[in-house]
């Protein structure tokens, strides 16, 4: 074993400091400030601590919006991701392992996704004929569409990965289709399975144009949109606005902590062979 | 989890062989498309189709006309478009550049030996879960050029700080270093990832032939982190030419045009109601992105076999 | 094995049942219900002063209404905001009553087809006819006001005015020998805030009432495509007058991150003696900085005639019902409309926030504790030494308007170009509008 370089290490871990630390410490003083002290934006300790004020004022808000979108946004999330990650396995899966003269317009669709940017106004439209404009059912849907290339592309890769005699044994076990992907296959992707859920969870849980077309009204805010009032309605009051981003970044950051371990894990073992 | 299945692969593959080669249904199903085809096909195809469509006519929102490729011919007269093209291939060759570059060698750290390679993995990657908004609000409060944090640290060492979202040759490229604050965490996880699955034995033998950290990295890590390379490149382009979010937030395309890309100017257009310009332009970009993408990518991945 | 299938089906059939029972509503129902109760949704953008005379609005009407309940909504401002209404009137998706501008806005969100004609309503033969041609479309007129008439002119410090020996400037060149004195003081003598992209328009946009003053007809012309900003002297002036302020230096030195916040209080502290801007920021400076509304002064944007010294009027805001209300919802709407345009919404709005211009109905008085800026303003438009800005005159009005302006103001592009440049901006919305000649 080499020994450990200290000067590197020590290098290293104040220039992390000064890069990535600071800006998020900025954010934790100014959303501690009074409103005055706020808007000088400078870095320096709070003379005067007003952090349950701060995080009040932020919560009850508007009628208490940011409750409303905490909820509206962990649906949204859980649910578009976990589809998404089930439905892009069953295509990728597929796509993967059965031949046929479709592959190559598959695979087309899925680089289209990846590619062209999404048409807003169609889109609603077509929501509004299937009933789902303005339904957290019907964002679920576009969250889902619009993110499922990057996800087949992920699993794709990984499931190649798997042996096809895997499947050949399943199905001399008398293993149908469904039994061989849900019983076999999708257990042995968890590593990518986990990659996905943080990468797509992240992307949802911020993303902010589509929940403002396709789910407008105040009663329907995610979590992003509130950071989007705030900074209009609040335009000097910098210690609610960081308050708020702050507020926000606690359900990812919980999410990291939780998958941390398993996420260089799932890289190593599937995306990177894309 | 890892060990089991490749114990039970093996174990499989010589139940198979010995079974023989009996198939009574192929275990791969069509059905299986399904879902994700009905919700693809509906919530993107269909709507991008229409939006071609309308990308031919003078689309008010509330009645269109056709128009046949005039929309095009603006666009390509729009004079802040000209400028966009060339800002949207700086700022995507600028991030996508350094985020090899810095993602490669922040993972070859974070793989070395190093104190607190935990505290630092987690301090690197956790940018990329912020909200791209809440980031770029963040910067633009620390890049305020009189009472900004970064300026005013720099005027304590006797350095006057620029304008760096307001000076317009500075704009796009402040922006494209929060991207690259923000982004590189996720190419330097996918090098770290490339760099874990290369065997240990390449460096051992390095080592038996004397090679010092430099021959490492020049004869090892580079050549055989090559497809986390490509992952990073194609991911960090795409993104890149197709960035919006980051480049709104903090300057809105200014001041005037300088900071503008296609995508903005785009989205400038929807905002002001040319729905059939906007959509027009969006067929562009999306002919850009594929006439960089596709041959870089043929090109990266061939080189890759041949390799 | 079988429990992880379970669970995804599970977790997964669990938030869709979950999302079915709520898109978020914590409890209220919004249905009109049988026993002659009503609810109504009504939209504002999200501007500090907005929300407080939006609420008092309701808050009054309801009181006198008990059977009809309001629940407000907001949208961001700008051209976010605009399309966001035109999304959701295209969709069908509009609230009950919706606050907009009016004018070349108005008119682009093709009012014949979208929202609901008010010509039976109560009170709107109270509306002043300045108002109401700018919320009307073929003859029919389709809102009623929100807040006052509004002045695109140059807010002043008095007190560095006095200070100084300044007199309010009648022509271009006295006002450029001003901030030359201004400037020797110490003082910033105009204010820019380019953090916020659309007060940099000012210096064009109020300098309409000139423009009009040179050529009666420019505004019809304009709208037909005979004249341009490029190749008429008076409205080139405009672009001009910014570069000048550039060129000598006259800018805050701030002036690219500024926001109007900023603006704002330098102009009520006295670092900045000058800032072109609506008058309707009045309130907002008042609300930010206490004591300044009799510091602050306005003056029109001058041009080049002494004795043709006009100011530059905005239109007041309207309030609309779209065409998808209906039934027992557009009745209550219109009531509450009906209100909005009588002497006692006037009041309600005084309430909420200091009044910025007169009122656009008849016998509706801003009361005599008006800022001196807005005293200021009603003189000039009692004496009729005044013109509605283009936007209210033409339907063209090119959406990159404030990017060029800034820079021009940040000495990026210079005024002529500017200018050319403004003049093929234009073009996409006339087009789109199928305007003749274009």
């Amino acid at each position: 074993m080499p020994r450990k370089n200290f000067a590197l290490s020590a290098v290293a871990i104040l220039l992390s400091i000064v890069v990535f630390l600071v800006p998020f410490a900025f954010i934790l003083l100014t959303a501690m400030k009074t409103r005055q002290e706020a808007s000088l934006l400078d870095f320096s300790w709070p003379t005067q601590f007003r952090f349950v004020q701060n995080f009040i004022d932020v919560v009850q808000a508007r009628d208490y919006m940011l409750i409303i979108a905490f909820i509206n946004s962990t649906i949204l999330t859980v649910a578009s991701v976990t589809l998404m990650v089930v439905f892009g396995a069953m295509v990728a899966f597929t796509l993967q392992r059965k031949r046929s003269r479709w592959n190559g317009l598959i695979n087309g669709f899925v680089l289209a996704g990846l590619i062209i940017p999404p048409a807003v106004v169609p889109t609603i439209w077509v929501l509004q004929k299937a009933g789902l404009f303005r339904t957290l059912p019907g964002l679920i849907l576009v969250e889902i569409a619009f993110g499922l290339a990057f996800v087949i592309l992920l699993f794709r890769a990984f499931i190649g990965t798997i042996p096809r005699e895997l499947d050949e044994a399943a199905v001399i076990d008398g293993a149908g289709p469904a039994r061989l992907f849900f019983r076999v296959i999708l257990p042995l992707l968890k590593p990518v399975i986990v990659t996905s859920i943080v990468v797509q969870s992240v992307a949802v849980f911020n993303d902010f144009t589509n929940p403002l077309y396709f789910l407008p009204g105040d009663q329907n805010a995610t979590v992003q949109l509130t950071l989007y009032n705030f900074s209009s309605q609040y335009n000097t009051q910098y210690n609610l606005l960081f308050m708020n981003i702050l507020l926000i970044t606690i359900p990812p950051l919980i999410m990291f902590l939780f998958f941390n371990r398993q996420i260089v894990a799932g890289m190593t073992s599937g995306a990177v062979k894309g | 989890m890892a060990t089991t299945t490749v114990h039970r692969s093996a174990r499989t593959r010589s139940d198979a062989s010995a079974a023989g080669r009996v198939r009574a249904h192929s275990p791969y199903t069509n059905w299986f498309y399904l879902p994700a085809a009905v919700i693809y096909g509906v919530l993107f195809l269909v709507p991008t189709v229409i939006a071609f469509y309308f990308s031919l006519t003078r689309w008010s929102i509330f009645d269109s006309k056709f128009i046949g490729f005039d929309n095009y011919k603006t666009f390509f007269q729009e004079p802040a478009l000209v400028s966009s093209l060339w800002h949207t291939l700086v700022y995507a060759v600028l991030t996508s550049g350094l985020k090899v570059v810095l993602g490669l060698g922040l993972a070859m750290l974070l793989t070395s030996q190093i104190i607190g390679r935990g505290y630092l993995r987690s301090v690197v990657f956790f940018p990329v879960l912020v909200s791209t908004i809440g980031v770029g609000l963040t910067f633009t409060v620390l890049m305020n050029p009189e009472r900004g944090l970064i300026n005013q640290s720099l005027d304590l060492v006797g350095i006057s700080g620029p304008g760096w979202l307001t000076d317009p040759s500075l704009a796009l490229i402040s922006v494209g270093l929060v991207d690259v604050w923000k982004g590189v965490g996720l190419a330097t996880l996918i090098y770290i990832a490339g760099i874990v699955s290369i065997p240990q034995e390449y460096f051992e033998a390095a080592r038996v032939d004397g090679a010092g950290a430099w021959d490492n990295f020049r004869h090892i890590v580079l050549p055989l982190a090559r497809p986390a390379t490509v992952t990073v490149i194609i991911l960090s382009l795409i993104g890149g030419l197709r960035s919006f979010d980051l480049i709104w937030a903090m300057t809105k395309g200014g001041p005037g045009f300088t900071s503008d890309v296609i995508a903005s100017v785009i989205y400038k257009q929807y905002q002001a109601g040319f729905y059939g310009l906007s959509t027009a332009g969006n067929v562009v970009l999306f002919l850009v992105v594929t006439a960089i993408i596709l041959p870089l990518s043929r090109f990266l991945n061939r080189k890759e076999v041949e390799l | 094995m079988r429990t992880r299938h379970i669970a995804i089906t599970l977790l997964a059939t669990a938030s869709m049942a979950l999302t079915a029972c709520s898109a978020g509503s914590l409890g209220s129902s919004d249905d009109s219900g049988g026993d002659g109760k009503v609810t109504i949704s009504f939209l504002y953008d999200n501007g500090s002063e907005t929300a407080k005379i939006g609420d008092q609005l309701v808050k009054d009407f309801t009181a006198k209404n008990p059977n009809i309940t309001i629940k407000t909504e907001t949208r961001p401002q700008g051209t976010d905001g605009d399309n966001l209404i035109k999304t959701r009137l295209s969709t069908g998706d509009m609230s009950d009553v919706f606050m907009y501008n009016s004018g070349s806005l108005f008119q682009a969100l093709a009012p014949e087809k979208n929202l609901a004609p008010l010509g039976d309503t109560e009170n709107i033969g109270n509306l002043d006819k300045n108002f109401t041609t700018t919320v009307s479309s073929n003859g029919k007129i389709y809102g009623v006001p929100w807040g006052g008439f509004m002045a695109g002119a140059i807010l002043y410090n008095k007190d560095v005015y006095a200070k100084l020996g300044l007199q309010i400037p009648k022509t271009w060149d006295d006002f450029m020998a001003n901030n030359a004195q201004i400037k020797a003081g110490g003082v910033d003598p105009v204010i820019q805030t380019y953090g916020e992209t659309w007060t940099s328009q000012l210096f064009i946009l109020g300098d309409y009432a000139n423009v009009n003053t040179a050529d009666p007809q420019w505004a019809e012309k304009y709208t037909k495509n005979q004249a341009k900003y490029a190749t008429t002297p008076a409205a080139l002036a405009g672009f001009q007058h910014l570069q000048d302020v550039h060129d000598k230096g006259y800018e805050n030195k701030d002036f690219a991150s500024a926001k109007l916040t900023d603006g704002l209080r330098y102009l009520a502290t006295g670092k900045g003696a000058q800032y072109p801007i609506l008058s309707a920021m009045v309130s907002q400076l008042i609300a930010d900085n206490p004591g300044s509304e009799d510091k602050v002064g306005l003056f029109p944007i001058p041009g080049t005639d002494a004795a043709q010294n006009k100011l530059t009027v905005w239109s007041p805001n309207g309030v609309y019902i779209p065409s998808s209300t209906t039934g027992a919802k557009l009745e209550a709407a219109k009531k509450f409309l009906a209100f909005i345009a009588s002497t006692d919404g006037c009041n309600s709005q005084t309430t909420a926030s200091t009044p910025t211009g007169p009122y656009a109905v008849k016998g509706c008085t801003v009361g005599d504790k008006v800022p001196q800026a807005v005293k200021d303003m009603q003189g000039f438009i009692d004496s009729g030494q005044s013109s509605l800005a283009l936007e209210f005159l033409s339907p063209v009005k090119g959406p990159a308007l404030e990017q060029i302006c800034v820079e021009v103001g940040s000495g990026i592009r210079k005024a002529d170009a500017a200018a050319k440049l403004y003049d093929e901006d234009v073009k996409k919305q006339a087009q789109q509008l199928g305007l003749e000649g274009w």
